[in-house]
């Protein structure tokens, strides 16, 4: 199953796992724009309950 | 030696008759024990076999992604860019990724459209992940409608089904050519949704990073060890949920110790009282106290670590599916592959186990203390 997964992102050049597919920065967190969790503005309160699983990675918290 | 193990077996089997005399106190806190162990391991257990599963299956990711940001946001990007991005030395190939979202407002599911396949499918043809084609009910040779930007419906027909094996990675994606996804959303010609670089060397990653940057300060490059790393973070103790039910699971361990540290039942005491008349040592009490509590918390730990092994590795984890399926309507169906750390098992072995034992034995070491007439009277 690993090995089959593997060789699928090796070819069709994948990022992402598909876990998550309610909201695109869910879907493909390491590709989210900057403010990832907070999509709509900065200070936007949290839509999807995955949110509160998947917080923003972070090395994008560090950045400006 | 014979005569000290001698005494612990006695002992032992004295703790567990004694176990036995309020089974339905003991059953009731081992129950409690075993559910709270449970949920701890298996959180553990879950979000180390994703991290690592993650890991593996994206090792194969691109080197490094480039997308062009337009106001905070990522935006299509020129292919052009790709042929500048191609002469840095250090790159070997630059493949531009078209890709994007589709919400089927028919089934409310989200799915991922990429042009892209092994060979690509044909014009009119797609190839769909197994999340895809359970949530459509569709087969190979059937036809999927994708409604167009212009409005109107457009069939699709399936060429293949992209294996189950591989659902983790594929599960919602719909594989077309690039043609039809660009006449589809009307992608003009010459952009591309992000680029896919290859770069031989993994330690001039950054460096090539760094110059791309230079280059177009409004690209934003991200390398394989940062798509690594956000799903170390994702996944990590400290993220969302997880610190909350691993606050509250710790908070039902200091609620359990507080109540064995407080004090022992009128009964327990007596019953301490008793063997020191019969002649049982202070050290002897002790020891029983610490076979009770470590029969109790050891059966619970390895109860509840075996439980969250099946219901994580045999169950794929099915009883955390509502949290992690949210308000999605298509969610992956996945075996993870067996894999315990041994240290974090440690770590919960050292945190549920040890101040537990411990907590029983200090209010028995008060009760054995005092004189064993006033014992008995308490």
């Amino acid at each position: 199953m690993r090995e089959a997964s593997r060789i699928m992102v090796e070819k069709l050049q994948l990022t992402d796992l598909c876990l998550f597919t309610e909201a695109r920065y869910t879907r493909h967190p390491s590709m989210a724009d900057l403010h990832s969790a907070f999509q709509d503005h900065p200070l936007a309160l949290e839509h999807f309950p995955s949110g509160s699983l998947a917080t923003p990675p972070s090395f994008r918290r560090e950045r400006p | 030696m014979n005569r000290s193990v001698e005494r612990h077996r006695n002992i032992l089997d004295f703790a567990l008759s004694s176990l036995l005399r309020r089974k339905g106190k003991n059953v009731s806190l081992w129950v409690m024990y075993t559910l709270v162990v449970f949920l701890i391991a298996a959180i553990v257990f879950y979000t180390h076999a994703l991290k690592r599963e993650a890991a593996l299956i994206l090792q194969g990711a691109p080197d490094i992604v480039v997308q062009k940001m337009v106001a905070g946001r990522h935006d299509l990007v020129p292919v052009g860019y790709g042929e500048k991005i191609a002469a840095i030395p250090g790159v070997s190939a630059v493949r531009p990724r078209l890709w994007g979202y589709y919400y089927d407002a028919v089934t409310g599911a989200n799915y991922t459209l990429m042009a892209s396949g092994d060979p690509p499918p044909g014009s009119g043809e797609a190839d769909i992940g197994s999340g895809v084609a359970r949530n459509l009910r569709v087969a190979e040779g059937d036809f999927i409608p994708i409604r167009a930007i212009a409005g109107a419906p457009t069939l699709f027909q399936v060429r293949k089904v992209l294996p189950y094996a591989s659902e983790l990675a594929s599960s919602d994606l719909i594989l077309l050519s690039e043609s039809d996804l660009r006449a589809l959303f009307d992608f003009p010609g010459g952009f591309a949704t992000d680029l896919a670089l290859t770069v031989a060397n993994p330690a001039e990653r950054s460096t090539i990073a760094a110059k791309i940057a230079g280059q177009f300060p409004n690209s934003r490059p991200i390398l394989n060890s940062e798509i690594l790393r956000t799903y170390d973070s994702i996944f990590d103790w400290r993220g969302g949920m997880m610190v909350v039910m691993l606050g509250v699971a710790v908070l039902s361990f200091v609620i359990f110790a507080w109540d064995k540290a407080t004090g022992l039942s009128a009964e327990e005491r007596r019953e301490i009282g008793i063997l020191k008349s019969v002649g049982w040592e202070t050290g002897d009490v002790l020891l029983l106290k610490f076979w009770e509590g470590a029969v109790v918390s050891l059966a619970a730990f390895l109860c509840g670590v075996i439980l969250a092994y099946v219901q994580v590795f045999f169950f794929s984890a099915s009883l955390f599916e509502p949290a992690l399926k949210g308000w999605a309507v298509l969610y992956p169906r996945f075996k993870l592959v067996p894999d315990v750390d041994l240290y974090q098992l440690a770590v919960l072995f050292f945190l549920t186990v040890v101040p537990y034992t411990v907590a029983t034995i200090i209010p028995s070491w008060r009760a054995a203390t005092v004189d064993p007439d006033a014992a008995m009277r308490s």
